[in-house]
């Protein structure tokens, strides 16, 4: 089996983007298209991906339990699979930020050490 | 990774597909509101989604279990493979099919007869009371050993020490009257503590115990399941009633549930011995003993302990002859797990039976790999492509055994289908001495037997090719891209090899079969002592005492029904006896004691069997008259103190049949009359085709008591035997019936059978055997020629080019044909000679079926070597002659 990693994938560590999709669901339900687009202009564009590559990781996200999906109507009326967050979700996205601002504060601080 | 996941795959992928679509939808939609044109906004999405296949990949790949994803996909393959070449397919499931089903179908019946436990709680408690007496002379003949006397009962269950219960049983028969017909049922007589000791709980009621047995106590019975069913319809509230067993009432006290059985003997009623303790004496052998053992103890310490109580035995009963008399008997104890004696000696058959069908299994490996390896000889081109695209050879070698295991596992399927059906067929046949042949099924154990059978043949034929091709060399092949003239000595060699296994243990096998065929024969070619045995009816007759208190009215009424049975037309002669030959049950037996010879203290003179006979059996039955005459009914009436004596006796006691007439003896007690000798009879094999003929002496069924000076004796339980041409057909059996109940109507018919049908039942055992062999042999045979027949026309196949350029060159088509030919018999050959000395190391194990041959027999040996000769000659000749035919310019261009 051919196993090239997507784009996402090879630029951000794994728990990243999870972590961003939960972000993005901390507003409301939506779906892929939103997700994605909201990924790519929250980031200013810096993130270029290919929208494909996201949906793996919903697929392992929502295996987790930390999101849940049901299928709806998108704001032009097309069929649309919209994902929400859990309780477990919340949780786990407080977790991941907190331990995200330590090892961004860690290697800031290895980084610059001169300028603190 | 859950399973749930796993087996939930394609609806996942069928919702991430729906999920995706719905993407590119939205994105189009948004592009196009964004103004570009329709094509070039679907365009667009799409590139912004990326590749749709692979992120569907990524995600299945994430909920599946690799390793069974690949394993699906290559048994996917396999099949396909198979069904691309049906007929090597065909042929190889059906060899395996075969193989696999005999083995199954005789796994089933070793499984259930030998090595289940038998159908009683903690069996493994039960013993068998066995007793030899090697020094009652008579006896050694009797292979049961001594049964237990009815006193020898109370002191062993009274004061062992090594038992939790003891009882002990004997088979008997009784008419149950009262209802429309008289009916003779079958009965078992059982003591206290025998149902004890078997421990299985009454379906209604309760057992019977020692209040029971006392004599003038209360008349119980109690019913067996079937009898039950029958009789009663099953009613809960049968418990309490009365029946007339042997005109007598008998109250209902209990059920015993379904599928029990004493040992082997299904009965209708079971009844209570009554013996009046004050009135036993010390012999009257005639009960079979069952005990279960204490926890803990061995049958070492309670041969020990019944050893213990057999000098307590001859002290505590009396006996009018000399009491130390059974000292000289040498009675021991030897105590036999219940199971071997239920198994007795057909777990020798069955074992023996089991390895021959073994045997063919290996054959029909041997036949399978050789079919594989030819199939992947002609594969060998793709299997060369494969590994050039990078499969690995390990990956290869996984794949054909594969597809060998799928093979085996689908011929395995098969062949439980094929068992069932065998087996359906052999518990309708019913050998009649196969013991608990109702138990007999296909049970989790022969299923999970096959499956291992199955997996272990599969990698057995499998290995074999899957190690020969998939090497490491198999690149090599592609170079030389089809054009392997000279096609390797070593691919040969196996193959050669492999064929040399199968003739030679084919040859064991026809060998085997060969010397069952010269047992059957020799079995045949012995004089039963009867003749004609199709044409010879046999109906026993019993008459209760309570319906004929009266001992001189008992042969006057059995000659009653003589006479009735002479008059039914088509009745060449009628007579009766007390046993027919190789009849079950027990006979009588004791010492006889020539005028003039007493017996010194200390001495036993040899033990007779002693028969009962009216006026004309020996006629009716076709034993031979020796010397002298027959008795006639004036004999009886006036209780003349006459005799018949079989041949042998005679010869033993007084060198000559003739110098028997005339002569005189008694019974064991001196102060009976003597009898004088008036006829002498040929021998008779009364305890079976295969075992020696018995000393016989035949009383009349009436005469004066060998032992009550003064008292009648008579023969009240008779078997009649009919000799007639309608023997069998159900119009005579009717008539028979009626003519004994013109003689008496409260008289019940039973035992029906034809002397040919006890007569075949002895000859059960060998039947069975030779049949099961014969297949086996046959099956062996067969394989071995396909075998021989399959390499040589593979060779001739190979060698096309080498056979083309032979003729092209001159040599003769006939000489080619002989050089094929040779190449076959030499394979043959090697395995006849294997094979000749393998048989005779094997065949040794079956020595206890022959009988009248050694397990060397010369012309068995001789017969199935020639035999499997011309088979490897016929196998070769066919392609040899295709070799003959090459068209030398075809074969040179067509490469």
């Amino acid at each position: 089996m051919p196993s090239r990693k997507s784009p996402l994938q090879s630029e951000m560590v794994q728990g990243t983007l999870d972590m961003l999709i939960l972000q993005t669901l901390v507003l409301g339900p939506a779906h892929g298209h939103t997700i994605a687009h909201a990924i790519e202009r929250g980031s200013e564009e810096v993130l270029q991906i290919e929208h494909g590559s996201l949906y793996p990781a919903l697929h392992r996200v929502e295996e987790q339990g930390w999101i849940a999906s049901f299928w709806g109507t998108s704001e032009n009326n097309r069929k649309a699979k919209y994902y929400r967050l859990t309780p477990a979700g919340r949780k786990q996205l407080i977790a991941q930020t907190t331990r995200w601002d330590q090892v961004v504060r860690a290697i800031g601080r290895i980084l610059k050490p001169a300028s603190e | 990774m859950s399973w749930q996941r796993f087996l939930r795959r394609a609806r996942w992928d069928r919702e991430r597909r729906d999920e995706i679509d719905s993407y590119v939808q939205i994105e189009t939609d948004a592009n196009i509101a964004r103004g570009m044109p329709p094509e070039v906004a679907r365009h667009a999405a799409r590139k912004k989604f990326g590749n749709p296949t692979l992120i569907r990949e990524e995600i299945y790949g994430m909920n599946t279990i690799g390793v069974l994803d690949t394993l699906s996909r290559n048994v996917r393959y396999a099949l396909r493979a198979l069904r691309h070449n049906p007929t090597f397919t065909a042929v190889a499931l059906l060899t395996l099919a075969i193989g696999i089903g005999a083995n199954t179908a005789v796994f089933s019946v070793v499984n259930s007869v030998l090595l289940k436990p038998l159908p009683y709680p903690q069996p493994e408690q039960l013993v068998s009371l066995r007793q030899t007496a090697p020094g009652a002379g008579g006896l050694a003949t009797i292979t049961d050993g001594l049964p237990l006397s009815a006193s020898m009962y109370f002191t062993y269950h009274d004061q062992n020490r090594t038992f939790q219960s003891l009882g002990a049983w004997s088979p008997s028969t009784a008419s149950v009257t009262g209802s429309a017909e008289p009916e003779e049922v079958r009965t078992v007589l059982i003591t206290d503590g025998m149902l004890q000791a078997l421990g299985v709980a009454p379906a209604l009621g309760r057992w019977l115990g020692a209040a029971d047995q006392k004599p003038g106590g209360p008349q119980t019975v109690m019913l067996a399941y079937g009898y039950w069913q029958r009789r009663f319809g099953g009613s809960t509230s049968v418990v309490g009633q009365t029946i007339r067993v042997d005109s007598r009432s008998r109250e209902i006290v209990g059920v015993m549930p379904r599928g029990f059985r004493l040992v082997n003997t299904d009965a209708d009623l079971i009844l209570p011995f009554a013996f009046d303790r004050a009135k036993l004496i010390l012999p009257g052998f005639f009960l079979q003993g069952i005990g279960r053992l204490r926890p803990g103890a061995t049958i070492a310490q309670a041969n020990a302990d019944l050893a213990r109580l057999l000098p307590v035995w001859m002290d505590s009963w009396p006996f009018d002859g000399n009491p130390r008399l059974y000292e000289t008997w040498r009675i021991t104890p030897a105590l036999l797990p219940l199971k071997q004696e239920a198994v007795g000696n057909v777990s020798d058959v069955l074992w023996v039976v089991m390895g021959t069908i073994g045997i063919v299994m290996l054959i029909a490996c041997a036949n399978v790999a050789n079919l594989l390896l030819v199939r992947a000889d002609a594969r060998q081109q793709e299997l060369a492509v494969r590994a050039a695209l990078g499969a690995g050879w390990g990956r290869i070698v996984r794949e054909l055994l594969l597809e060998s295991l799928l093979l085996a596992l689908i011929g395995g399927a098969l062949g439980v289908i094929l068992a069932r059906e065998g087996l359906r067929l052999l518990v309708s046949i019913g050998p009649a001495n196969l013991p608990r042949l109702s138990e007999i099924s296909l049970d989790a154990r022969a299923l999970a037997f096959t499956f291992v059978l199955s997996l272990i043949s599969g990698l057995l034929f499998g290995l074999i090719p899957a190690l020969k091709y998939a090497g490491p060399r198999i690149a090599l092949t592609l170079r030389s891209a089809g054009r392997n003239a000279s096609s390797s000595r070593e691919r040969h060699r196996t193959r050669n090899l492999l064929v040399i296994a199968q003739v030679a243990m084919a040859l064991v096998l026809l060998v085997s079969a060969g010397l069952m065929i010269r047992t059957f024969q020799a079995l045949r070619t012995v004089e039963p002592g009867f003749t004609h045995a199709e044409q010879l009816q046999t109906v026993r007759v019993s008459i209760p005492y309570q319906l004929i208190p009266e001992p001189e009215r008992v042969p006057r009424t059995q000659n009653d029904i003589l006479d009735k049975l002479n008059a039914i037309p088509g009745v060449i002669s009628a007579a009766c006896v007390s046993e027919m030959p190789m009849e079950d049950g027990e006979t009588d037996w004791d010492v006889v004691v020539e005028e003039g010879k007493t017996i010194r203290p200390g001495e036993l003179p040899p033990l007779r069997t002693f028969k009962y006979v009216s006026p004309g059996y020996f006629h009716t039955a076709g034993t031979r008259m020796i010397a002298g005459r027959d008795y006639n009914w004036t004999d009886l009436y006036d209780r003349r103190p006459v005799t018949i004596v079989s041949e042998n006796l005679a010869r033993e006691l007084w060198g000559s049949p003739s110098a028997a007439l005339g002569k005189r003896f008694r019974a064991y007690r001196p102060e009976t009359p003597l009898r004088e000798v008036i006829g002498v009879v040929q021998d008779v094999r009364d305890k079976g085709i295969q075992e020696p003929a018995p000393s016989i002496v035949y009383w009349p069924i009436l005469m004066q008591n060998l032992y009550l000076a003064g008292q009648p004796r008579i023969q009240s339980s008779v078997v009649f035997a009919i000799r007639s041409d309608r023997a069998g057909s159900e119009a005579f059996l009717n008539q028979i019936q009626q003519a004994v109940w013109s003689a008496n109507s409260n008289l019940a018919v039973a035992s029906v059978r034809t002397m040919q049908e006890v007569y075949d039942k002895s000859l059960a055992r060998t039947s069975f055997t030779l049949v099961m062999l014969g297949i086996a042999g046959a099956m062996a045979l067969v394989l071995g020629i396909i075998g021989i027949y399959g390499v040589l026309s593979y060779a001739v196949s190979q060698r096309r080019r080498e056979i083309g350029i032979r003729l092209a060159l001159g040599a003769q088509p006939g000489e080619l044909k002989r050089m094929f030919v040779r190449h076959g018999l030499s394979l043959a050959g090697i395995g006849v000679a294997i094979g000749l000395a393998a048989a005779a190391g094997l065949t040794r194990l079956m020595s206890s079926l022959l009988f009248g041959i050694k397990p060397l027999d010369p012309l068995t040996y001789a017969v199935g070597a020639l035999l499997l000769g011309i088979a490897a000659v016929l196998a070769s000749y066919l392609p040899a002659r295709r070799a003959s035919a090459v068209d030398p310019v075809e074969a040179l261009r067509a490469e």
